[in-house]
């Protein structure tokens, strides 16, 4: 067996969760074949993938650390999923910060931006050609979905991010790509075993999660070799432990076993994990299964309408006693008199829900503990329409009954919610839902966009 | 009475994509995990009942490399749906913290 390593640091477990510097630092100093970290979750449900992405001082700051390291290296950067959902415009504004980093560092680079907004009519046509099958849980879907989702990404895997470092990219910005195909691209494109390298990259996508005592998210590295890789965290006071290391596959994923990536899929049935140190951990026999035809995954959300919403909380003990019925009551006033007064009906006009915390509000119908248990609790009254006026009209409608609806035990009007703010009513705007969630028979790069681009110091 | 809580060192949930909840139950020790991942509460059946979930959409995965049980179902409602009230699924595991793995206990 070949004595041949190869080594990558993570930066964190995603752009903007932060690390310390001398982490970073101390990876850079064990001088790795490339820097990683990805951008991305749709974790936060489906409002990034709806209207954008996001951007703050916290992912800017965590990301020219990274960009300094990689350019005082003269190795690539490879970030995955820009903006947090992968759309166009964040993959352009990174675009932005690596040229302000670079020209502010002096340094020249090259920069692969690659587009994953598929044209439409492109996937339309793949749908028409039955190439488009839902993944587990998703919902049916028409052509039209595709017209009607306001953002449609496409999931990259490895040969993209390979395409463009063949190309002699120094930062490589992806748009919706898989967390770990940024760390299994370099190592396979070396000719690193499939199975390693891919149970390596999904260990080290997340950061120090796979650290038996993390506190905060920090830097990683990892060394590939032939037959197994090395796990361990760039701060001394972190460890990784067999345990820890293989618990790591649990996370965020639905079989410890079967790790499912763009182009296959990793069986750990036969992974070993042992102890190289008190901090290292060293990992064999995992095992990759290439997917025939290869696949990427299709991610889409639409906007459903507008949600307005009022927050007030409950100590009245008469009130806690009867909590749920009172709830039902005004529930009900409010539909009637919306009725009544506006000619608004729930179901074709708006949705209503008068959801408990301190009673079901987490659980909902899965809640197994009945009756009053505490002294406070809060309803959260939710309203969501198709127009953004009937939304806000029927919450303020709504919330103004619920604050004086009657409570039988007393005599007269009071007021039965403690509001934490003023206005009380909050119009929190559009609402989306995820739409797809489906795997496209595709080859590898015909649904992404490349641009290269010299930026940073003339 | 055991609860769960008293003999894991863990006890979480999380989205594994928008569509599917997965719980994660790891222990400190192979020991204890032997023990209790036998145990007749954490039987598929007694699980999916608990969850309001049936029993032939849940998947449940003994781990023993992570000391851990591994728990997934496709979710109620979509991640993020207007009546969604657990838009990342972090808290869905309370259901089983308090589940009773008493030796004795049967369900």
């Amino acid at each position: 067996m070949s004595k041949r390593e190869l080594r990558y640091v993570a930066a964190c477990g995603m752009l903007g969760t932060g690390f310390r510097a001398k982490s970073l630092r101390a990876g850079v100093a064990r001088k790795p074949d490339f820097i990683g970290c990805d951008a991305g979750s749709n974790d936060g449900g489906p409002y990034l993938l709806g209207t954008g992405g996001i951007t703050s001082r916290a992912r800017e700051r965590d990301y020219q650390l990274a960009l300094e390291g990689a350019m005082t290296l003269g190795v690539p950067l490879v970030i995955g999923s820009c903006g947090g959902s992968g759309l166009d415009h964040s993959v352009d504004e990174m675009g932005e910060w690596t040229d302000r980093i670079a020209k502010a560092a002096g340094k020249k680079v090259r920069v692969a931006k690659i587009y994953a907004e598929p044209d439409r009519e492109v996937l339309k046509a793949k749908f028409r050609a039955g190439k488009v099958t839902p993944l587990f849980g998703a919902r049916p879907i028409e052509e039209s979905t595709f017209d009607s989702s306001t953002h449609v990404t496409a999931m990259m895997g490895a040969e993209a991010l390979q395409a463009a470092m063949s190309e002699g990219a120094d930062v490589v910005l992806a748009g919706r790509c898989s967390d770990s195909a940024i760390f299994a691209a370099m190592p396979l494109a070396r000719g690193f075993d499939a199975g390693l390298a891919w149970h390596a990259a999904k260990i080290m996508e997340c950061g120090t999660a796979a650290a038996a005592n993390r506190m905060v998210q920090d830097s990683m590295i990892c060394t590939m070799r032939d037959g197994s890789f090395d796990i361990e965290p760039l701060d001394q006071k972190f460890r990784c432990t067999p345990v820890s290391v293989a618990a790591h596959s649990l996370y965020e994923n639905s079989d410890p076993y079967r790790l499912v990536e763009p182009g296959g899929t990793v069986d750990t049935t036969a992974s070993r994990y042992t102890a190289k140190n008190e901090r290292i951990v060293t990992v064999t026999g995992s095992v990759f299964e290439a997917d025939s035809p290869y696949t990427m995954k299709l991610e889409g959300a639409e906007q459903i309408g507008y949600q307005s919403f009022a927050f007030g909380a409950i100590r009245d003990p008469v009130i806690l006693d009867q909590i749920e019925s009172w709830r039902d009551g005004a529930a009900n006033q409010i539909r009637q008199r919306i009725s009544d007064d506006l000619g608004l009906d729930e179901g074709r006009d708006y949705a209503l829900e008068l959801r408990l915390y301190g009673v079901n509000g987490v659980l909902g119908r899965r809640e197994f503990v009945h009756g009053r248990d505490g002294h406070e609790a809060v309803l959260l009254m939710l309203v969501t329409a198709a127009d953004e006026e009937v939304a806000a009209t029927v919450a303020r409608a709504g919330n103004h009954i619920a604050m004086h609806f009657h409570v039988p035990e007393w005599s007269g009007s009071i007021t039965t919610l403690a509001y934490p703010f003023g206005p009380q009513v909050i119009d929190r705007g559009p609402v989306y839902r995820f739409t797809l969630n489906h795997a496209v028979a595709t080859d590898a790069t015909e649904l992404l966009r490349y641009d290269y681009e010299e930026m940073g110091a003339k | 009475m055991t609860r769960l809580r008293d003999v894991a060192s863990l006890i979480r949930s999380k989205n594994a994509g928008p569509f599917v909840l997965t719980i994660d139950i790891l222990f400190d020790t192979d020991e204890v995990y032997q023990q209790v991942v036998k145990h007749p509460a954490l039987s598929q059946e007694n699980v999916a009942s608990l969850l309001g979930i049936p029993v032939d959409d849940i998947r449940l995965v003994p781990y023993p490399a992570g000391q851990a049980i591994k728990v997934s179902f496709p979710r109620p409602v979509v991640a993020g749906s207007p009546d969604d009230t657990d838009v990342t699924g972090g808290q869905q595991y309370a259901v089983l913290v308090d589940l009773d793995v008493s030796e004795s206990a049967s369900t």
